[in-house]
């Protein structure tokens, strides 16, 4: 299997919508040890002048892989799960991430470089929360390397 | 109480954090996360890939480790970016049924960079697993007050 070198500079659309919920904040901050009440308990989110919970700082990964699912599982992209390896991550708010957002993920495949018989492939998720009608806020940016082994990596 | 700038100096320690590790944290991490890659819980499966067994999803361990810096700004909305990279896998062992954790995690943090103009200090953190460090370049920028 080998990696379509055409992936670079492609582009995924918004597709569905990820409605962050109280309780999937509250499920994802127990699952990385997190303890701050502001994850957990709106008054205390309230009481540092947010709107609601405020979700982790890596809890976007959950919305980025989704979207980085559209290109794994894209039969055109050549990529074996199996073999998929994370090598870098970065995480860039624009706004913190709130119980209540109602988030949609652009994808772009920012990178793709030949390593051995493998690839490393750097994505770019835009995060956007949708506001009323046509509006919609930028509130993240997530970028990831994932290094796709060849035979004998 | 969040920290002010002013009182911050590059090379000051923010403290450190001990995270212990279970195979039941690494089958909640896929369930919160959504991440069901059978390398984070089926050790036949780890092992037919070549690796030396479970390991720990690296977003856990990323996400475990950015605590120390949440806690200590006193916000986690202060935490404006947050990167890494993934250099060695954590190893989880099988400590099913007993109080041992299956891996210990160890992350210290210190102020390497300040920046009076945006207001915000980036903070180095050092992960380490079994004495090898398992994250590289694991920095954190946070907005203070």
């Amino acid at each position: 299997m080998t990696i379509n070198p055409d992936l670079q500079g492609r582009s995924y659309p918004a597709a569905e919508v990820y409605d962050v919920g109280r309780e999937k904040i509250r499920e994802f901050a127990r699952a990385v040890k997190a303890t701050h009440p502001a994850h957990f308990d709106v008054d205390a989110a309230t009481a540092l002048g947010h709107r609601d919970l405020v979700a982790p700082p890596t809890f976007a990964i959950i919305i980025a892989q989704r979207a980085d699912a559209q290109l794994i599982e894209d039969p055109d992209a050549g990529i074996d799960f199996s073999r998929v390896v994370h090598a870098d991550q970065r995480f860039t708010h624009h706004r913190p991430i709130f119980a209540g957002d109602r988030l949609v993920a652009e994808l772009h495949v920012d990178g793709v470089r030949a390593m051995g018989g493998g690839a490393m492939i750097t994505t770019r998720s835009e995060i956007f929360a949708l506001g009323d009608g046509d509006a919609r806020e930028q509130v993240t940016t997530t970028t990831s390397s994932i290094l796709v082994r060849g035979e004998g990596q | 109480m969040s920290p002010s700038i002013t009182d911050l100096a590059a090379g000051q320690e923010i403290g450190s954090r001990t995270v212990e590790v279970t195979r039941t944290d690494l089958v909640k991490y896929a369930g919160a996360s959504g991440d069901f890659n059978p390398i984070h819980w089926n050790e036949a499966f780890a092992t037919g890939v070549e690796l030396p067994g479970v390991i720990a999803h690296g977003m856990f361990t990323m996400g475990s480790a950015v605590q120390l810096v949440t806690d200590w700004a006193g916000d986690p909305a202060a935490v404006v970016d947050f990167q890494t990279r993934f250099t060695k896998p954590v190893l989880v062992t099988d400590t099913t049924g007993t109080a041992e954790p299956g891996a210990t995690i160890e992350v210290s943090g210190t102020i390497g960079k300040l920046d009076a103009e945006a207001g915000t200090a980036r903070v180095d953190l050092t992960v380490t697993a079994a004495g090898q460090k398992v994250l590289m370049k694991a920095q954190a920028v946070v907005k203070l007050s």
